[in-house]
């Protein structure tokens, strides 16, 4: 018999061998978001500095470097030599598309920010305070919010921007109407049941009054929800704005964002398939990284969530 | 049960009302709606005006207007259209049919697909498979619907001329009509079949790591039962139940799917109602779409009761 080699029943096998440096990597870069950190680290840093790392004016125009094709279709540049070099192309009006979508990230993230927090703070103060005094004023809050959820609210998007007009401003105000109404049910919820608490009955008993209550002892207590919702949705906020844009709707025409892109390229497809291909893929990246950030952030801090979609 | 109904129907016309009255409101704001009736550059003379605002019951107050257009709904009459006269109701008749064509086909899309997968998945955790579909989820959660669909066009339409462009094709024969669908439904159920994935591979893998599952396993029970009979029909609640809410998800993707593909639904005349501010075939299709969701999530609520036993609504 002898004595047999440790083998499996001590560990995984891999952990005999920590010099297995592809394997630890693996688990590293499972363990923690490293990739779609790397990739929003990216982001935000083409998003703060767009107007010195983008190649070209963005919104510069010029006929005829119309269409240009992207740098590796190189028989075009061969054939026209005083062409400068786009690396992703130009669009009908001759605008560099790169630029374009490094600047286009610069408005997404700031429309996703600013609308996240506001819906956020928006949303939690209605939810404590439905959960919190509940009675009347929560039946009107949780009624209306179900109202609010049935209407279609692209068209009603569409028909804001037609009657009211466009901007940056609209644009975040429709993002807020739509980011806050999700956060509203899931945060009356939790508040339903923290207020239960024997801790919070002890407070009022020593005398606190309901907005000490509200913000020391039960915001905390919702903050973790909060957060979770926030970094799940965000990536969902971001389609929302680029489906906006490319509808036409809150954002002007002559700001760069993904959105207007990929409605810009649409009628050159067969042409110019580049000016509605590369913004999509800057959205994706977005979208994608700020996803797996979410299901992280909310696997770590609460892993009864995971049901959620 | 009774109640439950009675709180849906409160519900209903609750919604109705503030989906209607919100964009009724603000279809008036902008601008006197005949001046939609008069061309640029020539002169109308007041009186006409004034007729025409009488016509069109415009020279009352705007709550006013709004109910009798409520009571007109009651009897079935959403108005004309401003920009040709044809009958509200006639248009909305004429392209909805379009509109749930689309979504019924992108249903049948998300829930064939992405249930088989996720249960594949979760089945063979870890291989190929997994990674598979779990990609095709990750794009379906990332990818904004209408670059899904133009890139499609792109590949499918315009490279390898697969797949017709755009419209519906209708008149042409029937398997040529089919490839019509192949596209919008697609995109229009990528998203849900994402979800439909992640759901049904999330509830699957919970259900094969139960004890039930493992006392059946222990017992000696052959892995195809284990799996179909045990752990199939639990994993499908969930997923089940989300499925009338997709649906009802589907009203607001329809706008820009039919847009991309020249779908004659719905979600197209409502975005041409909007560019040309034909405040009647808007609230008209508004209120369209909102019904369809209040249907669509009663429907949801129901299956809940139907198919899992824990839930009753008292």
């Amino acid at each position: 018999m002898g004595i047999a080699a440790p083998s499996v029943g001590l560990g995984q096998g891999r952990q005999l061998r920590p010099w297995h440096w592809p394997q630890l990597v693996w688990d590293f870069l499972r363990r923690w978001p490293v990739i779609p950190v790397a990739v929003l680290a990216m982001l935000i840093v083409v998003a703060i500095f767009a107007p010195w790392l983008a190649p070209f004016d963005p919104v510069k125009q010029s006929l005829v470097r119309s269409h240009v094709p992207p740098v590796w279709v190189t028989h075009y540049y061969a054939q026209n030599p005083e062409v400068e070099t786009h690396i992703l192309g130009t669009d009908r009006f001759g605008r560099d598309v790169l630029s374009r979508v490094i600047h286009g990230a610069r408005i997404s993230l700031m429309l996703a920010s600013i609308s996240m927090t506001t819906g956020v703070v928006i949303g939690a103060w209605a939810g404590l305070a439905a959960g919190y005094y509940g009675g009347l004023l929560d039946e009107f809050l949780t009624r209306f919010v179900d109202v609010w959820n049935a209407m279609p609210f692209l068209l009603v998007a569409l028909v804001v921007s037609v009657t009211i007009g466009q901007g940056i401003i609209i644009m975040i105000a429709l993002l807020v109407a739509l980011t806050w109404v999700g956060m509203v049910r899931n945060v009356r919820a939790e508040v339903l049941t923290l207020k239960e608490r024997d801790y919070v009955a002890l407070a009022r008993v020593a005398g606190a009054s309901d907005l000490r209550i509200l913000l020391r002892h039960i915001l905390p207590g919702v903050l973790n929800l909060l957060m979770i919702m926030a970094s799940l949705r965000v990536g969902g906020l971001i389609l929302t704005e680029a489906s906006l844009s490319f509808l036409g709707v809150g954002v002007p025409s002559h700001i760069p964002t993904w959105g207007i892109m990929i409605n810009d390229g649409r009628q050159f497809l067969a042409t110019a398939w580049w000016v509605s291909v590369f913004p999509g893929l800057g959205i994706f990246l977005t979208v994608m990284s700020m996803n797996f950030l979410g299901d992280w952030v909310r696997d770590r801090t609460d892993p009864r969530l995971r049901q959620v979609r | 049960m009774q109640r439950f109904l009675l709180r849906r129907l409160v519900f209903a016309v609750l919604s109705f009302i503030g989906a209607t009255l919100a964009v009724f409101s603000l279809a008036h704001a902008k601008e006197d709606p005949v001046n939609l009736f008069i061309k640029e550059g020539y002169f109308v003379a007041p009186e006409v005006l004034d007729n025409l605002r009488k016509k069109w019951g415009l020279d009352k107050p705007l709550l006013v207007q709004y109910f009798i257009w409520l009571k007109n709904v009651g009897t079935g009459d959403l108005g004309r259209s401003v920009q040709n006269n044809r009958k509200v109701f006639d248009i909305m008749k004429e392209r909805w049919g379009a509109t749930i064509q689309l979504a019924v086909a992108a249903w049948i899309f998300g829930t064939f697909i992405g249930i088989p997968l996720g249960i594949l998945s979760a089945l063979k955790r870890g291989s190929f498979w997994d990674y598979l579909a779990r990609g095709l989820a990750l794009f379906g959660q990332s990818l904004p619907a209408f670059w899904i669909g133009l890139v499609g066009i792109l590949i499918f339409s315009v490279w390898l001329q697969w797949l017709p462009v755009a419209t519906r094709g209708v008149g042409e024969p029937f398997f040529q009509q089919m490839k019509h669908y192949i596209l919008p439904s697609i995109v229009l159920g990528w998203a849900p079949m994402a979800a439909y994935l992640r759901l049904t591979r999330s509830a699957m893998l919970e259900v094969l790591d139960s004890e039930y599952v493992k006392l059946a396993r222990a017992k000696g029970v052959s892995g195809t039962v284990v799996v179909w009979k045990h752990a199939f029909r639990n994993a499908l609640i969930q997923p089940l139940t989300v499925a009338a809410l997709v649906l009802a998800g589907f009203m607001d993707g329809a706008v820009l799917v039919e847009l991309i593909f020249a779908w004659p639904g719905v979600g197209r005349v409502a975005v041409e109602a909007v560019t040309q501010n034909d405040f009647t075939v808007i609230t008209g299709s508004v209120l369209l779409f909102t019904a369809m969701f209040v249907v669509f999530s009663f429907i949801a609520d129901i299956t809940y009761v139907l198919i899992d036993p824990r839930i009753r609504y008292s």
